[in-house]
């Protein structure tokens, strides 16, 4: 079987699960094994919207997240003959999976654009050296592999409704949770966000994000902020883009008074399209840009929620 | 006490990367140590001088990574350790060949960087966590040793947690856990007498590496004086709109 791990909110499939499993069907097809699905749930989970998408479906509510409680549930329902893992990519599952692909002495490709099945092997493309060079890789099987999202398209329900099996699932030593602290959220996550309007240094302030906001939400879109930005406390670490933050790949990525250090550029740099405003002409974020302006941001960005008010008008 | 900090020697983000044969040429690069291993570096430094003991750093990679490894003992740690291998590795297999050094060593704490600047891999801190039998805290932002367990706080996907973690175990380090501080002159001095074990590392790879390129996305370069805010937010959302389609 080829193993899906169905990240998901608590009562619904993510879409980085829909991905995994678009890529899944694919590498089973070529093996002619069947597709199975592992549920990991805290409490909770979207139960029969994942039997939808699977042949089997492996469960199982093993408490509050940990590394050790999530990689001891892959592997219980991995153990059941996975040929394949695959799995969305997210912070926390690229951490679990270093210690399931080590457990099943598997080849791990994090973070793929594509997969496919050559000759028995999985091939893959993924982004290395802070995202600025795409390296072609391959493993022989089993192989763990993540899913970058926003590469492939999204899986259709099968049209059937899958055997439940519910995993016993082995106590691990692992962390003791404490207390979680929760980030306020707002509109679309920024990983999957069509648009990101990030705010820099150059913002000059917590105040002037409530126009970055406005801007976002005008545009559907998420909020980003830089490394410095994070560092005084402006925002929070979760919108922090960068090779210290998160990566993201959208149609359209604005980067507002930023000044395009490589490490942000890292974290944004494969966007379809990047406009930058920056009253620093030589500011580098301008070489990588493919629209700009040069100008004081504080006078460009009410201009330009203007503008796209007008155009929605 | 022992404090170990796992470390690698990568390209310098701002270094020029060049491609020889479907490879990337790092001969004509800056190489450093990994800055996300610097604060692994720097915590095992803070704990040592805090709770006593020893800081050693390990690292692995070529006979240049060397320099990486008299970098961190340049900051203060105590002795190093080196496991030498030439070409790709991948972080499953760098983790296996560290495993029997790091038992060997029996630290307290294992700390290395959350993610590596060269295969942008997020795996070694969870690989090795694995090897070692014990349990991982990804992207720390705080630790605080209380007896044999430490608090630590540390980012999860949307926000963050505070748990508590029986020792010995791993943490994966990042920006916002400490400030790394710069090697001084005596430090460097002195850090050209410590000791370096060298051990020829036991590698089985797992992945193997096709081909690399670098794809700079030619971008269009289009930019507007904004002299004049409103003419210009005007033609970029023109610009948007009717060439890019994005909006």
């Amino acid at each position: 079987m080829v193993l899906v791990v169905l990240d998901h909110d608590g009562n619904k499939l993510r879409k980085g699960t829909l991905e995994a499993l678009t890529r899944a069907r694919r590498l089973a097809e070529g093996l002619g094994e069947k597709v199975a699905g592992v549920l990991l749930a805290e409490e909770g989970a979207p139960l029969e919207e994942a039997r939808k998408y699977v042949d089997i479906l492996y469960t199982a509510t093993l408490g509050p997240y940990t590394a050790e409680r999530w990689a001891a549930g892959v592997l219980a329902a991995a153990k059941e003959g996975a040929k394949a893992v695959v799995v969305p990519s997210s912070r926390q599952s690229r951490t679990y999976l270093g210690r399931v692909a080590y457990a099943l002495k598997a080849g791990l490709l994090e973070d793929t654009l594509d997969s496919s099945l050559e000759g028995g092997e999985v091939h893959a493309t993924r982004y290395a050296y802070l995202n600025r060079v795409t390296q072609r890789v391959k493993a022989p099987l089993p192989v763990v592999l993540t899913v970058k999202p926003n590469t492939t398209p999204l899986a259709e329900p099968l049209g059937t409704s899958a055997e439940v099996v519910p995993l016993s699932v082995p106590q691990v030593p692992t962390v003791e949770v404490l207390e979680r602290v929760a980030e306020e959220k707002k509109g679309v996550s920024l990983t999957e966000a069509n648009v990101v309007v990030t705010g820099g240094r150059g913002m000059g302030g917590p105040e002037a994000f409530k126009l970055v906001e406005e801007l976002a939400a005008l545009l559907g879109g998420a909020v980003g902020a830089t490394r410095a930005v994070v560092d005084a406390g402006w925002r929070p670490y979760g919108e922090q883009v960068g090779q210290t933050g998160k990566t993201v790949q959208p149609a359209l990525y604005i980067a507002l008074g930023v000044s395009g250090a490589v490490q942000h550029l890292a974290g944004m740099n494969k966007s379809k399209y990047i406009v930058a405003v920056n009253k620093d002409p030589e500011a580098p974020i301008f070489k990588h840009a493919d629209y700009g302006i040069v100008g004081d941001v504080h006078h460009v960005l009410p201009a330009l929620i203007e503008a796209v008010k007008k155009l929605k008008d | 006490m022992k404090f170990v900090a796992v470390i690698r020697q990568v390209p310098d983000g701002e270094s020029r990367l060049r491609i020889q044969e479907g490879r990337v040429d790092l001969s004509g690069a800056t190489l450093i140590l990994d800055q996300m291993d610097e604060y692994a570096v720097e915590e095992a430094l803070r704990l040592k001088e805090k709770h006593g003991g020893e800081a050693i750093v390990v690292g692995f990679g070529p006979e240049r990574a060397e320099e990486a490894i008299r970098t961190a003992l340049a900051m203060g740690m105590d002795r190093g350790v080196h496991v030498v291998f030439e070409g790709f590795a991948d972080p499953v297999a760098v983790a296996e060949a560290l495993v029997p050094v790091l038992q060997e060593e029996a630290p307290t704490l294992v700390l290395t960087g959350g993610q590596q600047a060269d295969w942008d891999s997020q795996a070694l801190g969870a690989a090795l966590a694995e090897g070692l039998g014990v349990p991982v805290v990804a992207w720390t932002t705080v630790i605080e040793l209380e007896g044999d367990t430490a608090r630590a706080k540390h980012d999860l996907d949307e926000g963050a947690e505070w748990v508590r973690v029986r020792l010995p175990a791993l943490f994966t380090t990042q920006q916002g856990l400490n400030e790394p501080r710069y090697p001084t002159l005596p430090g460097i001095m002195k850090a050209k007498k410590k000791e370096v074990r060298k051990v020829q590392a036991e590698v089985r790879p797992k992945v193997v590496l096709l081909s690399e390129e670098i794809q700079e996305k030619a971008r269009l370069g289009r930019i507007l004086d904004g002299k004049d805010p409103v003419a210009a937010a005007e033609e970029l959302v023109r610009l948007l709109h009717e060439e890019a389609k994005v909006i």
